[in-house]
């Protein structure tokens, strides 16, 4: 058990910390603003080949493209002022990523607007200004978490409050009138002519929820009755947690049809509930209860069904239900080593380009090594938002920072694998890349988090004391 | 308390497994299988690129045949065909949904601008910005042979072959009746699907390539070979005797072979090579195909390019002389029946290796392939198949060829002030219907510019008039354009 409260100590060694600040440590904010301008330079390299590629200049260009840089520039700001010692990678690499994905919204407006050209019909209205207002209001939700957000124990307070937050948004496109349905997933609320994806805040609410769930039961999850073949199991009447979030995952599934959240609401809690209590039964369970979910879901489900056989072979219904899948294989294979270059292929020809296909858009023009360098920018998202769980030093904090981290590593994957074939198609946004304002919104406020949390982690207040004291816990 | 630490680094550790497996996987997808999946069918990608460039033209020696023209559809140039079903056979169609046929499909690397001889054009292309564009193809294709070809044939089933005898170089490549590539080439698929399968629904078959892709028997013409056969033994000579009389029996069997007419071919049953040519005598040819042997024919028949593919560049269907045939099969063979099976450009190959003083030339289409700037890159250079006979007897089959249109059979293939040469054939395809009307001929004698086979699928009655009433004008036809008489 805790032996100790954190905050008595912290207000006892406060008078050393002072001290030990005299000699400063670096906080590399001038390395952070150095790679942000290097992340809005490479959105606006792509987006100056996007426009010389396809010969279209009309689209205000450099408008949308400052008031991007000057967004970020404001972003880094508060964080130099009110997180001067957070990690100075996780806001260029997302940042990076944004761009990217800006750029390639702004290449598919051209495509449509070319095809609506060519067919006679009205110009559709470019999704990249809407894509820019919804980066505007992430980027206001990043500033607001960082600003009332100033110690990340707080939210501790809140866990239950979360987890109520998280059920409604989850649920919430069920509710009639503002709740409406898109390409057979119910999974939006359309408020006031805006319409929004709640699942994606749910899953932040579900995170700081099962992070300070774990917290205060972690140790009586981690008690072990028996072993079955040399493996803990833990007590039964443990088991109802888990439980119940596998059903709401299957009611999340069954009621508005979206495999990717239910997987991933699933998957996150088996990794912060193995987190939490180190019991490698508890992935077991897990993952023979996702197996089962799965094959009752397989059986009883016909929109489960299709895409599990279409995952096994696309090609056998290429033009039905196989069609989006295949296309975007043919973008991945037209793509190749080097790509075909900002503009000059065809990711229009892929369904759901701009949203949960972005990728393989990317992978068309970009190339392999244009997608190992976008999975390269996850791949650090994830390390640094790992490093801020491990050096955070209050077990909340790790666990919702190794949550919220495994939430963005997590969807990444289902939604890449799934458009390449590796996992079956769920549909769910790619980080920061796809068109959509509730997924961006709900991304930089993990994000800023993360920066929160790790600005804890690294801030001059650990002494030699601490790292001391920290042995001693180690051992309890 | 901090014991999460591990655990922490052990779900790091599979996240960025999980990254990994992505990369791997895209590299497999994006690299190993890119090529599979480029290829397949219904991949509309690999057509948009090419649409997205203008493709070459196909030329002849002055006009064009087939262009490329912009659009301000998505597929940035839709191909053309001027006087399209004149030279489907030859062109073929390029089309988004059934690919490509003909000369589009077998120079598509050079028309589409692929060819690895257009590196330098393309990386200069690239320098100065310009759009890429394809190179060119000229055929050796005679408009005026052409036009006469479709005409003289007027929609009936049938196909003509007009070559070069001296180069092999193909003037022209009927086949009726035809289709227009423009409707295949169209940027509607749903318009190209229906249009391709009323063309393919069709009994006539207009879709098929009937001088290269078709063989039929080839009848009396085939008579030339075994004549040919017959001089190159050194056993006979023009007026070398031959017994022909109105019918013989086949030996082993009960068969009677008659003569068309059902005449004698000469007085007390006895003819020479020269007139059992002119009057196309069965009983002659049978009994001189026995005496010959099926080795003697069918090496003849080897020599002429049967049992060999030619690649034109479209590849030709091979012509077969039958293996082992016994000796009532030899004599029916030896007159172009039972199995023996030929192309309409291998019967054209058998009278321009005549011509050509015995010696037959691979045939061909394209004469010269140009660079995007119609600056030529190559140009083709005739090549001998092989001798297919001495200069003496070619010259004495040429002259027996000649007595044929002048005192026998071939009266229709008559050109004023032109020594022509023929020989008419009529085969029995399928007892019953009726038969194939062949023609095959080349002028003048002396120097031959040009040799021709004709065919007239169950074109009339059978006998050997239908040969002369019916393919011999075809054929004239075909000459007087090449000969500008």
């Amino acid at each position: 058990m805790c032996p100790y409260s954190y905050n008595s100590w912290l207000s006892g060694v406060n008078t050393v910390t002072v001290a030990l600040n005299l000699y400063r440590v670096s906080t590399r904010r001038s390395a952070e603003l150095v790679l942000l301008v290097g992340a809005w330079l490479i959105g606006v390299f792509a987006w100056i080949l996007v426009d010389s590629a396809t010969g279209e200049t009309s689209f205000g260009g450099w408008t949308s493209l400052l008031s991007a840089g000057i967004l970020l520039l404001i972003t880094h700001g508060v964080v130099r002022w009110q997180a001067p010692y957070a990690d100075p990678l996780l806001l260029p690499c997302v940042a990076a990523l944004n761009m990217l994905g800006l750029a390639m919204i702004h290449r598919l407006d051209i495509a449509a607007a070319q095809r609506a050209e060519s067919n006679g019909s009205p110009l559709p209205t470019p999704d990249v200004y809407l894509q820019l207002t919804w980066m505007l209001l992430g980027l206001v939700a990043f500033i607001l978490i960082l600003v009332f957000v100033t110690d990340h124990r707080r939210l501790q307070r809140f866990t239950f409050t979360a987890g109520f937050a998280g059920i409604v948004l989850l649920f919430f496109p069920l509710l009639p009138f503002i709740g409406s349905e898109v390409n057979g997933a119910r999974l939006w609320i359309n408020v006031l002519g805006f319409s929004f994806q709640p699942g994606e805040l749910a899953k932040v609410a579900l995170t700081i929820f099962f992070a300070g769930f774990l917290v205060s039961r972690r140790h009586s999850l981690a008690l072990v009755q028996n072993k079955i073949l040399g493996v803990g199991v833990p007590r039964a009447k443990d088991l109802g947690p888990l439980i119940l979030v596998w059903f709401a995952a299957l009611l999340v599934l069954v009621l508005e049809r979206d495999l990717g959240t239910s997987l991933l609401l699933f998957g996150l809690f088996i990794v912060m509930l193995y987190v939490a209590t180190g019991r490698r039964s508890w992935v077991l369970i897990g993952a023979t209860l996702l197996t089962a979910g799965g094959a009752i879901a397989y059986r009883a489900f016909g929109h489960v069904r299709i895409r599990f056989d279409v995952w096994l072979d696309p090609f056998a219904d290429a033009n039905g239900s196989g069609f989006q899948i295949v296309q975007s294989l043919y973008g991945f294979a037209n793509g190749g080593l080097f790509g075909t270059g900002w503009g000059q292929g065809y990711p229009q020809l892929v369904p759901f380009a701009k949203t949960d296909f972005i990728t393989s858009a990317l992978g068309e023009e970009l190339g392999l090594m244009g997608l190992i360098a976008i999975l390269l920018l996850f791949a650090i998202v994830v390390e640094r938002g790992a490093r801020a769980a491990v050096a955070t030093r209050d077990p909340f904090g790790n666990l919702l920072a190794i949550g919220l981290t495994a939430v963005i590593g997590l969807q990444t994957f289902i939604v890449i694998g799934g458009v390449s074939r590796l996992v079956p198609l769920t549909g769910l946004t790619t980080p920061f890349l796809s068109y959509g304002g509730s997924s961006l919104v709900a991304n930089y406020i993990i994000i800023a988090l993360l920066i929160r949390i790790s600005n804890a982690a690294r801030a001059p207040e650990v002494s030699d004391t601490d790292l001391v004291m920290r042995q001693d816990v180690r051992d309890d | 308390m901090f014991a999460m630490i591990r655990q922490i680094n052990r779900v790091t550790a599979a996240i960025i497994f999980l990254l990994l497996a992505l990369i791997v996987n895209l590299s497999y997808l994006q690299v190993f299988k890119a090529g599979d999946l480029r290829n397949q069918a219904g991949n509309q990608r690999v057509t948009l690129t090419e649409y997205s460039r203008e493709r070459g033209p196909i030329l002849l020696a002055s006009q064009s045949i087939a262009e490329s023209t912009p659009t301000v559809d998505a597929l940035k140039y839709l191909r053309e065909y001027s006087d399209g079903s004149t030279y489907a056979s030859i062109t073929g169609f390029y089309s988004l949904v059934y690919g490509a046929t003909g000369i589009e499909a077998e120079a598509n690397n050079v028309l589409a601008g692929n060819d690895s001889r257009f590196f330098v054009d393309r990386l200069q292309q690239l320098f100065a910005n310009r759009e890429p564009k394809g190179g060119a193809i000229r055929l050796t294709i005679n408009p005026d042979a052409q036009v006469a070809a479709m005409n003289a044939l007027n929609g009936r089933t049938g196909a003509v072959v007009a070559i070069d005898p001296t180069t092999g170089a193909i003037l022209a490549l009927a086949s009726s009746p035809s289709f227009d590539p423009n409707l295949l080439s169209s940027h509607d698929a749903g318009d190209i699907q229906a249009q391709y399968e009323k063309l393919n629904a069709d009994s006539k078959q207009p879709l098929l390539n009937r001088p290269l892709a078709m063989t039929l028997p080839p009848g009396s013409t085939f008579k030339l070979i075994t004549a040919a056969a017959a001089l190159e033994s050194g056993q006979y000579l023009a007026e070398s005797e031959l017994p022909g009389p109105s019918q013989i029996n086949l030996p082993g069997t009960d068969v009677q072979l008659g003569n068309w007419n059902r005449r004698s071919c000469g007085p007390g049953d006895v003819t020479t090579l020269q007139s059992a040519l002119e009057v196309s005598c069965n009983t002659a040819f049978a009994w001189l195909g026995m005496e010959l042997g099926s080795d003697a024919i069918s090496e003849q028949a080897k020599k002429f390019g049967f049992e060999s593919e030619f690649e034109v560049p479209m590849t030709a269907a091979i012509s077969r002389f039958p293996v082992d045939p016994n000796k009532p099969q030899t004599a029916m063979s030896a007159i172009g029946q039972f199995d023996v099976r030929a192309t309409v450009l291998q019967m054209a190959m058998v009278a321009a290796g005549i011509a050509n003083n015995g010696v037959v030339m691979n045939p061909y289409l394209v004469s010269q392939v140009l660079g995007p700037d119609l600056t030529v890159l190559q140009n083709t250079n005739p090549s001998a198949f092989g001798r297919a006979m001495s200069i003496e007897n070619a010259k004495i089959l040429r002259d027996m060829m000649v007595g044929v249109v002048k005192n026998g059979t071939a009266s229709n293939a008559r050109i004023s002030g032109i020594s022509v040469g023929g020989k008419t054939g009529t085969a029995e395809n399928t007892p019953g219907e009726p038969a194939h009307a062949w023609f095959v001929g080349l002028a003048p004698s002396e120097q031959s510019k040009v040799a021709v086979a004709v065919v007239l699928q169950n074109g009339g009655g059978a006998t050997e008039v239908s040969g002369n009433a019916l393919a011999a004008p075809i054929a004239a036809a075909v000459m007087r354009a090449v000969l500008k008489q």
